[in-house]
């Protein structure tokens, strides 16, 4: 979307006069709505503006209100429609979410669960991600990969990224010892935060979508590697927490110890949630602030539009590029802090403690 | 704004697709992966050592046959040794053999040629003693008729001969 904004701006240049005049009509761009409508999520997946008018694919809303389940497309209720005696909010806590008025005039939330931008993008991402595994998985099935020596091309390239993230990465952060229970669950985190950060820059239909830039995505992974620590840690891991090898009066009868090692335990996946979605949302916002710049400065005239134009264009450029390292770091990063903490949890008795933030690369 | 607050149908989407996600490439993907490449890790590792060893047996072959080859030669030089040994006892026997049996022919030789001629001396003895008488006889037949004494005297005689 924010390519297609910065191209759209080219050609705009072409019919500057028409097009700009219109835009001055129309009135300002309301960048902060353009910012927070693209970061956040919404119910239709709006892919541009044509002649004035918003294309947008429509997707299935499904809510249980008081009045039971609806099942609809999203179109049902855009432009302040009402269907069904649901519609959005415009405004308060629930603003741009499906809504039903109640018998006592305030608005209730019914529990929602349509298939919005970023759902319809994680379902899209996970079809990717399975096709692109399970393809290359599937030219160790026909060949004898003992017998043939590496693959080439696409199985070569995937077999390199996973065994990169597996040898360089899981092994030695959890540990030869166990780590190929995790081995798994680590690799689908990485290779699924790494292609969602990816499809996140691609600025068209399929990507675009801020799915690991939003808190929910983030807090399931988190939680996810925070059942991976403490169902399978081992007894050592708990004694750490429950009774650490300090005097006695730090433990008992006030457990200061206890309480530090429980925010602890609360805030190594609260950290990796948090750093995710800071990040890749930070980058999303970004861009899209470089672009809007484009559109704030029309009204200063074609000189400083035009100037304007080529920095926001330079610096989008930089911050794209930027954005896919980013992608990759953060993808890495999670993984391995996970990993990091896993490992933790399965040191055993005579091993030193490891400080994670020794071996994290962080950035928030 | 609500950024920082995460949305109840998401968290419900995320956890499903992602469960999904997990468990298919948990099961067909990335242990299939992984577990072929260590298999060829495992293989290349195994063919690096079998190489060694084969390369090791190999010295170790050639060392033994080098070893063989010496022992051979060593063999070779005592037996040619030992032949020649054996030759010379055998020509030095043979020599002393033959040397013996000629002594002993020739000593036979000799005895026999001793008999002949002390066998030839007696008869020649004899005949001179024989003619010596038939002389003396023959001389002095009147004299000498069958007296003892004159025919050992012919006899003496005959010895100075």
């Amino acid at each position: 979307m924010k390519w297609l904004k910065v191209i759209s701006a080219i050609v705009m240049m072409a019919f500057v006069v028409p097009l700009s005049a219109a835009e001055a009509q129309e009135g300002e761009v309301d960048v902060a709505e353009m910012l927070f409508g693209h970061i956040g999520d919404s119910y239709g997946w709006h892919i541009t503006d044509w002649n004035g008018s918003h294309v947008t694919i429509p997707l299935p809303c499904i809510v249980h209100s008081s009045t039971g389940w609806h099942v609809f497309m999203s179109s049902k209720v855009e432009h302040g429609h009402e269907y069904e005696g649901l519609f959005l909010a415009e405004e308060g806590r629930y603003e741009g979410k499906i809504v039903e008025q109640m018998a006592d005039g305030t608005l209730a939330r019914p529990f929602d669960i349509s298939i919005t931008k970023n759902v319809a993008s994680l379902m899209f991402t996970a079809l990717l991600l399975i096709a692109l595994v399970l393809g290359a998985a599937r030219w160790y099935r026909k060949h004898d990969a003992a017998e043939e020596g590496a693959p080439k091309g696409f199985a070569g390239l995937m077999e390199m990224m996973v065994m990169m993230v597996n040898d360089d990465l899981i092994k030695p952060s959890i540990g030869e010892h166990c780590y190929r229970k995790y081995a798994p669950y680590l690799l689908t985190v990485f290779f699924f935060i790494f292609l969602s950060n990816l499809l996140g820059i691609v600025p068209f239909f399929p990507g675009g979508a801020n799915v690991t830039g939003n808190i929910a995505v983030t807090m399931v992974l988190a939680l996810c590697t925070f059942f991976a620590i403490n169902i399978f840690g081992n007894r050592h891991y708990w004694k750490e927490i429950l009774w650490p090898d300090v005097p006695v009066f730090l433990k008992f009868p006030i457990p200061i110890m206890q309480t530090i090692e429980l925010f602890g335990m609360i805030s190594k996946p609260f950290s990796l949630m948090v750093r995710l979605f800071a990040n890749i949302m930070a980058g999303h916002a970004m861009i899209l602030g470089l672009v809007a710049v484009i559109f704030v400065t029309v009204k200063l005239g074609p000189v400083i539009n035009g100037s304007m134009t080529v920095i926001a264009m330079l610096f989008g450029v930089f911050m794209d590029c930027l954005e896919l390292l980013v992608a990759f770091i953060q993808a890495y990063v999670f993984t391995m802090l996970s990993a990091v903490f896993i490992g933790l949890s399965r040191q055993e008795e005579s091993a030193h403690p490891v400080d994670p933030s020794e071996q994290g690369v962080t950035r928030t | 704004m609500n950024l920082m607050l995460p949305d109840s149908g998401l968290i419900f989407w995320m956890t499903i697709i992602f469960a999904i996600v997990f468990f298919v490439l948990a099961k067909f993907g990335f242990p299939i992966i992984t577990g072929m490449v260590e298999k060829r890790n495992k293989r290349i590792s195994d063919a690096l050592e079998s190489a060694r060893a084969a390369e090791e047996a190999l010295a170790g072959l050639q060392q033994e046959h080098e070893r063989l080859l010496a022992q051979t030669r060593a063999e070779q030089t005592r037996l040619l040794q030992e032949t020649a040994a054996e030759r010379d006892r055998m020509i030095a026997a043979a020599q002393e053999q033959a040397r013996a049996e000629a002594q002993k022919i020739m000593d036979d030789a000799r005895k026999r040629i001793r008999e002949e001629q002390d066998a030839a001396m007696k008869e020649v003895r004899n005949e001179v003693a024989a003619i010596s008488l038939a002389i003396a006889e023959k001389v002095i037949r009147k004299e000498l008729s069958g007296d003892t004494a004159q025919k050992e005297y012919a006899e003496r005689l005959a010895d100075e001969i």
